[in-house]
């Protein structure tokens, strides 16, 4: 049997496999961020507590509601992205005169207060969700079983990523977005309706995490505190490839799951830790990040 | 002024006759351990406007280490602490020399990261006791001679050392250096172009910070015996922002308020009302930053000043 670095070669595409799935909700969640950050200028805490608020609408709808995961995919980042949409509008939106931080300071608080409640309302312990009939079993690579929901999470996150990118780099809406985000005033004075864009584009980025929430409730425990380590791995992937770059949280997001997953064959000590070291590294060699730009 | 020594005066005696008034002193000493920790985060984010989001690193490192120390290797008391401090210190030095090179959101971004590497390592490591954390810390004695298994004389130990360590801060403050700090704060541009090495003078900040934490935490394991991965989590680091936040941050009597509301509610709430405690902390928290930005003492302040101009 071939092997690398001693590892059997199965072995390691398994890990590369799920570390593309991670690195799939890593892209979608960090695309989000950046985004409302480019836009808002907050760095939203709460964007793994909205994660988790997707796993569980989808959840919810399927044990009380009878909602299935199609309709779950649509309609779970609908309801959080209105939450979303409720939050901008009664408190961020009365932050962006102070200082940034209040923004993460506020959002922080958010994600307790959803995680308490959904710890309340649900207990600690994890919720399976299966898998969709459509999207059971696995192709046979010859060399690897793959399992078919595994590359459904990969291909759904990657096209959701290029129409998201496409959206902003390559629409009227995407090219009034990215003026408003460089001049709000500006844009805002050729009688664009700055404010609701503001607060359609933090329902947007709020909902692109409810959807991958959604995607993970099959590979992953439903649990309350399912984003709040995860929020912080995504801060670091934002940081590596440069805050407010949409191309920088696709690109990094996506290659820092590999890595971990690599991490995980070669040095399985280190898989939690090898994003924020290569962060750390990242930051000394160029501070903007690897996308961004130098002030 | 005269009101401002008046209040200390009272504070001072209500803290030395408080185990007499039937409190309880192991909470006592738990009030002053987080009160401690608030004060070492206020002067990042009070003087210097720096908004550590990973400051439970500090304390917790610190509370394994002087746990380690004493309970495995039997060092005495003082050599645990001072070698938990070092630690935190260095810890500080290293992770406050990636931090200090952004600022604002970023930089508390980059704190709350490697704040999460020391907590895997802490969930890791062998000498942590992994998810059981460390336990049966022992308090020792002081040099020998005093024994601080005695609640009593172990609050009044822990009470001495925070005195010494808020003095330790208002002198820092009120210093050439802590001079530095808030020009720093007001205008950062400008201190540079006045030829201050900003980042120095911001990482020696930090790791004071660190270091004056790493202190809080080892006492804490000492007060209560143990060391756990709650005391390096994220939570804690969010927890020491909201008792710095509520009770006035860049006030000196502020964080000591906000640390014993914080650790009071927790106290009483968790018994009561169970996992919502995180509910209410997280709901005082948006009041906070929505409508209370100043905290207690920042507003008592205010007050102060509009009566007195």
């Amino acid at each position: 049997m071939t092997t690398v670095f001693g590892v059997p070669l199965p072995a390691i595409l398994g890990q590369l496999m799920l570390g593309l799935v991670n690195g799939s909700f890593y892209a979608l969640l960090s695309l989000g961020l950046a985004v409302i950050f480019g836009l808002l200028g907050v760095v939203n805490f709460a964007h793994g507590a909205f994660y988790m608020l997707g796993a569980f609408a989808a959840y919810v709808g399927l044990q009380m509601l009878g909602i299935n995961y199609w309709w779950a995919l649509l309609l779970a980042p609908l309801a959080v992205g209105l939450l979303g949409v409720l939050i901008e509008r009664l408190f961020l939106r009365h932050l962006y005169q102070v200082e940034p931080v209040y923004g993460l300071l506020l959002t922080f608080g958010i994600a307790l207060i959803a995680e308490g409640i959904m710890h309340s309302l649900f207990g600690s312990s994890g919720k399976s969700y299966p898998v969709p009939a459509l999207l059971q079993g696995g192709f046979n690579l010859g060399f690897m079983v793959l399992p078919i929901y595994r590359a459904w999470v990969v291909l759904a996150s990657v096209t959701v990523c290029g129409m998201t990118w496409f959206l902003i780099e390559r629409t009227r809406l995407g090219a009034m977005l990215r003026a408003a985000t460089e001049n709000a005033r500006l844009v805002q004075a050729f009688g664009i309706n700055v404010p609701l864009m503001v607060m359609c584009t933090y329902g947007a980025g709020v909902a692109l995490a409810a959807l991958a929430g959604v995607l993970a409730a099959p590979v992953i425990q439903v649990s309350p505190l399912m984003g709040s380590s995860l929020v912080i791995v995504v801060f670091a992937v934002v940081v590596i490839g440069g805050m407010g770059s949409i191309v920088g949280a696709i690109v990094s997001g996506l290659v820092l799951g590999l890595i971990e997953g690599l991490t995980k064959v070669v040095y399985p000590e280190a898989s939690n830790i090898v994003v924020f070291i290569i962060m750390a590294v990242v930051l000394i060699w160029r501070p903007a990040g690897l996308f961004g730009k130098e002030q | 002024m005269r009101a401002q020594i008046a209040v200390y005066a009272v504070l001072t005696a209500l803290a030395l006759a408080a185990p007499f008034l039937g409190l309880y002193p192991v909470f006592l000493m738990k009030l002053l351990c987080f009160a401690m920790f608030a004060c070492a985060f206020n002067l990042l984010l009070g003087y210097t406007k720096m908004l550590s989001f990973g400051h439970a690193a500090y304390f917790g490192a610190s509370a394994y280490v002087t746990g380690w120390l004493t309970t495995v290797h039997g060092w005495g008391t003082v050599e645990g602490i001072l070698g938990g401090v070092a630690v935190s210190m260095l810890l500080g030095l290293v992770i406050g020399a990636i931090a200090v090179r952004r600022q604002g959101i970023y930089f508390a971004m980059i704190t709350l990261a490697l704040a999460q590497v020391v907590y895997f390592i802490c969930l890791q490591a062998q000498f942590t006791g992994g998810e059981n954390g460390l336990q049966g810390i022992p308090r020792g004695s002081l040099l020998g001679v005093i024994g601080l298994g005695n609640d009593r004389i172990m609050y009044y130990f822990v009470l001495a050392v925070f005195v010494g360590v808020f003095v330790f801060i208002r002198r820092i403050v009120h210093s050439p250096f802590g001079q530095v700090l808030k020009a720093i704060r007001a205008n950062e541009p400008r201190a540079i172009s006045l030829g201050y090495k900003v980042d120095r003078y911001k990482l020696t900040a930090f790791v004071l910070s660190a270091s004056l934490a790493g202190l809080a935490g080892s006492l804490k394991a000492l007060v209560l015996g143990f060391a756990t991965l709650s005391d390096v989590s994220q939570t804690t680091s969010g927890e020491v922002i909201l008792m710095t936040l509520l009770g006035g941050s860049g006030t000196f009597l502020g964080p000591v308020i906000g640390a014993n509301v914080v650790v009071t509610l927790q106290e009483y709430l968790s018994d009561i009302v169970g996992a919502w405690v995180s509910v209410i902390i997280g709901a005082i928290f948006v009041v906070c930053v929505m409508i209370f930005r100043r905290g207690f003492v920042g507003e008592i302040e205010r007050r102060f000043a509009r009566r007195a101009a």
